[in-house]
């Protein structure tokens, strides 16, 4: 008795054109619970205000060779410091076995500009802000668990298991970077 | 649960058993979809599903924009218009929150005047229409809550002069109005906490629902006939053909809900309410949203003193509005449940209807402003409110001792047979049951 | 028998049978919730004339033909460039625009302007920023638009309130209609009462009548509550000079073309995301209507089987 059948599936014989509806319109449902539920979760992707801020761009001709700048990219730390020769060059005499996440300083720097270098101030460790011009391999000393990194920012001593980020940025002229 | 015979429900998957031995989910949800229904309910029968799915509309859309709404005074204001402009898609989804408080509305009061006029409320179903009454008191708390929340001119002299109305109670008014307003005025705290309780609200709603639902299965629907269900006949399972009917109705009702979502998003908000809160200027017109105006005009309609001082018979009548329907199934003395066979009540109910509608649009108006010869909405109104309090005190308690009813058909399914489409929409030529 | 059509028809005529009346008093009495600039006393009197702009008279706005207006309707990217620079070169001397970010202006659906361009406009302002040397730097796209040079209380006390911010003046200003065309409004989508105000406002400065006392400082205008507004006329012809257009059009320069232009500068202003919202809106009720007609069939189907 079709009053009383539970219709969970459809019992009567009439198959063909009468499916045909019954899965068209469920298809049509699906659509539809996936052009509601995709808009509520990417409301929480970032929004406009947050993305015009993924991008920066910055003046380097005040900072004079041997001074370090602190600056705010994504709410993060980056450091951008305009390296003497000297430090340069030790950091290219430094051999690649000796470093914990090889990486050669030409890799950590565009060419062409050398001496700048820009990375992200939070050490690999946990995550707190290493401190310039410290530490016994003329870089940066973590405070919070004495990570020690060189004169291009890579790990040398210490429980941090990677060279500080260098985040993805480009020079626009030799003077103005543009970070993200 | 119910008053109906249930057989157990034995999963066939044995991880299935498993959990339905423990937690009867799946058996719950088996005895839901086959609930015997009865066959007649015609398309008003509708907006319970439609208020549950506007329901959770509400919350889906309110808990996102609580995501990135900043209830303090200083920015609640831009951080609505922030949610606009900003946030991926804020502006749609801030005005479904807000576009669909009216439609919430809009299917709330269907669903009572469907009450009304086929006699849902009467015994065995007088809980069921008492926690009705209880949700559409928590429905006007919660819109009031979240119509302060944006913090325009709108949002902060309504919630002054609604939160007032407390100050008309004797001796204890005042402390109470302070208590409530967290100060001397509506002011940052009461923003505050409005907040949260618009937020805590909607899940009262949702667990009163809930007993709205299981108040309903235990002596089952009414129908428009008003006769109850004698057999199997008159009766179809819930699923797939009320599932079916309710979400076509869901649908349909989206319809002019979306017109309004994408190309009038302002158009049933107060213009004042895009200036940002101003305790020092008050705007020329005060009004709350449509669906308070009319309790707002019986408020208003007491601006003379008798026994009591004017605001305080405002406050009175004004609660008394809203309380009146609680009583509504004993104040109701007839014995035929459906308006379609009261043909005396109906002339009543439809006159209810229009006096309802009058009084909304006495609500929008300056009580100065004139309605027909010398007199004013101040003065006309007052007749409405007559008539709003007689239908309940006077007009139902009589209309049942003095009315003649129509016959009642034996049954449903009799009815079914011998009516036209209107009352079913099934085809009457078919040959009956099986 | 009473279904949906016989309520339907007996609301509507319980409405007009108590509105007859007051639609027969005189357009100027108050009504229901119109806006109002903060400091005015009475509701700015409205007509309910047609698209078709007629002769002005008496106090009453205007309509005006918008291109964002209606369902199909979406702003004119010319006009709002015109109506930015009405506003950058006239309007924000005095009034402040908090909401509006350089950004805004390279948006999809607003005046377009060039990343590059932003960039420029942005720069040519001194944003102030603790984190920057000496307090100050040059604006960035995603900074505000900053505020007048004035402070609050210098342009209290030039005009006796502080000009009231733009960011969202057009949602917050109105005309009001009489019933029944109110209802009407709801199937026209009519929204645009707030471009038509403020340019009926802009274009009604007049001499007042001889027998009108106007108080100091204040000008006369034939549409603002109380005809004495705080603000001087701000528009001239040839106030502002546009470029020509990218085919070599040009406009007016007239008080009444740079109304309109800044009124709908001032609509997208309110509603930066006014195009995407009504072609969003079309695909979903394409989408509902299909769905409707689905659910129907369905719906029929399986009660074909029930008696």
């Amino acid at each position: 008795m079709a009053t009383e059948s539970n219709l969970a599936h459809d019992e009567t014989p009439d198959p063909g054109k009468r499916d045909f509806l019954y899965i068209a319109t469920a298809a049509v449902g699906v659509v539809a619970v996936g052009g509601i539920v995709w808009p509520l979760i990417n409301q929480m992707n970032p929004d406009a205000s947050v993305l015009a801020l993924s991008s920066i761009e910055y003046d380097l001709s005040k900072i004079e060779t041997g001074q370090a700048v602190t600056i705010k990219w994504r709410g993060m730390p980056i450091f951008v410091r305009n390296r003497p020769q000297k430090e340069i060059d030790e950091a290219r005499a430094v051999p690649m076995d000796q470093l914990k996440d090889p990486q050669t300083d030409q890799d950590r720097v565009k060419a062409g500009h050398d001496n700048w270098l820009v990375m992200i101030a939070l050490c690999t460790h946990l995550g707190c802000i290493p401190i310039g011009e410290s530490g016994d391999y003329g870089g940066w000393l973590c405070p919070c668990h004495g990570s020690q990194y060189d004169t291009s920012g890579r790990i040398r001593r210490g429980p941090a298991p990677k060279n500080l980020v260098i985040p993805p940025y480009k020079f626009l002229t030799d003077t103005k970077i543009q970070i993200g | 649960m119910s008053a109906h015979e249930t057989t157990k429900y034995v999963p066939s998957h044995p991880v299935a058993r498993w959990f339905e031995d423990r937690l009867p989910l799946l058996g719950f949800s088996r005895e839901l979809m086959d609930y015997p229904t009865p066959k007649n309910l015609n398309y008003w029968w509708t907006f319970g599903g439609i208020l549950a799915f506007m329901l959770g509309v509400q919350i889906v859309t309110g808990i996102i924009l609580a995501m990135h709404y900043t209830p303090n005074a200083a920015l609640a204001f831009d951080s609505v218009e922030m949610i606009k402009r900003d946030v991926n898609g804020g502006r749609i989804l801030q005005s479904i929150h807000a576009t669909g408080a009216t439609m919430f509305f809009f299917a709330v009061y269907i669903h009572i005047f469907r009450g009304l006029y086929f006699g849902s409320y009467k015994a065995p179903r007088e809980v069921l229409w008492i926690l009705g009454v209880i949700i559409y008191l928590l429905m006007m708390a919660t819109a009031f809550m979240g119509y302060v929340l944006p913090w325009g001119q709108m949002s902060f002299w309504a919630a002054s002069v609604i939160t007032n109305i407390f100050s008309a109670i004797p001796i204890v008014g005042d402390p109470i109005l302070q208590l409530l307003r967290g100060g001397f005025s509506v002011d940052n705290p009461t923003l505050n906490r409005f907040f949260s309780l618009h937020y805590l609200l909607p899940f009262i709603i949702a667990a009163v629902v809930v007993l709205h639902i299981w108040a309903l299965h235990v002596p089952g629907n009414n129908n428009p006939i008003g006769v109850e269900v004698k057999d199997k006949r008159d009766t179809v399972a819930f699923h797939p053909f009320y599932t079916m009917k309710d979400l076509f109705a869901i649908v349909v009702f989206c319809i002019p809900f979306a017109w309004l979502v994408f190309f009038a998003p302002n158009i049933l908000l107060s213009a004042d309410n895009h200036i940002m809160a101003n305790p020092l200027v008050t705007p020329p017109h005060i009004v709350p949203e449509w669906y308070f105006l009319p309790f707002y005009a019986i408020l208003r309609a007491f601006d003379f003193n008798f026994i009591l001082d004017s605001k305080l018979l405002g406050v009175i009548f004004f609660g008394g509005s809203i309380l009146i329907l609680f009583f509504v199934p004993w104040l109701d003395t007839s014995k035929v449940r459906s308006g379609n066979y009261r043909p005396a009540f109906r002339w009543f109910y439809w006159l209810f209807v229009i006096n309802f509608l009058a009084l909304m649009w006495y609500g929008s108006q300056e009580p100065a402003t004139p309605v027909i010869g010398p007199f004013t909405v101040a003065d006309t109104s007052k007749l409405s409110v007559l008539y709003y309090f007689a239908y309940f005190l006077v007009i139902l308690p009589l209309l049942g001792r003095f009315e003649k009813p129509r016959p009642l058909p034996n049954s449903i399914s009799e009815a079914v047979l011998t009516q036209p489409r209107a009352v079913s929409g099934a085809d009457p030529a078919m040959p009956t049951a099986h | 028998m009473i279904n949906a059509k016989t309520i339907f028809v007996a609301g509507l005529m319980g409405l007009s049978l108590m509105s007859t009346s007051a639609l027969a008093q005189d357009a100027s009495s108050s009504a229901a919730s119109t806006a109002a600039p903060a400091s005015s006393a009475a509701a700015p009197a409205t007509s309910s004339a047609s698209a078709t702009p007629a002769v002005a008279e008496g106090d009453t706005v205007v309509k005006q033909h918008w291109s964002f207006a209606g369902p199909f309707g979406t702003f004119d990217k010319n006009q709002l460039q015109r109506g930015f620079q009405v506003f950058k070169e006239v309007c924000s001397t005095c009034h402040s625009a908090h909401l509006l970010a350089f950004r805004n202006l390279s948006e999809p659906g607003g005046p377009e302007f060039t990343e590059a361009q932003v960039k420029a406009l942005a720069a040519s302002y001194t944003i102030n920023d603790p984190d920057a040397d000496g307090g100050k730097r040059p604006g960035l796209p995603s900074d505000t638009w900053p505020g007048p040079d004035q402070t609050p209380a210098d342009l209290k006390a030039a005009f006796g309130i502080v000009p009231p911010d733009m960011s969202v003046l057009a949602k917050a200003r109105s005309t009001e209609d009489r019933f029944p065309n109110w209802i009407f409004n709801y199937f026209t989508t009519y929204s645009e009462g707030g471009p038509d105000y403020i340019h009926a406002l802009l274009t009604g400065y007049e001499d007042p009548p001889a027998d009108f006392k106007l108080p100091d400082g204040k000008f006369y205008n034939r549409i603002f509550p109380a005809h004495a507004i705080g603000m001087p006329p701000p528009l001239t012809d040839g106030a502002v000079q546009y470029a020509p257009g990218p085919d070599g059009s040009t406009v007016p320069l007239t008080v009444d073309q740079y109304a309109k232009d800044v009124a709908a500068y001032l609509m997208w202003l309110s509603e930066p995301h006014l195009d995407q919202t009504k072609s969003a809106g079309f695909r979903v009720m394409a989408f509902l209507l299909l769905f409707a007609v689905l659910m129907w069939m369905v719906k029929q189907r399986l009660w074909r089987k029930v008696h």
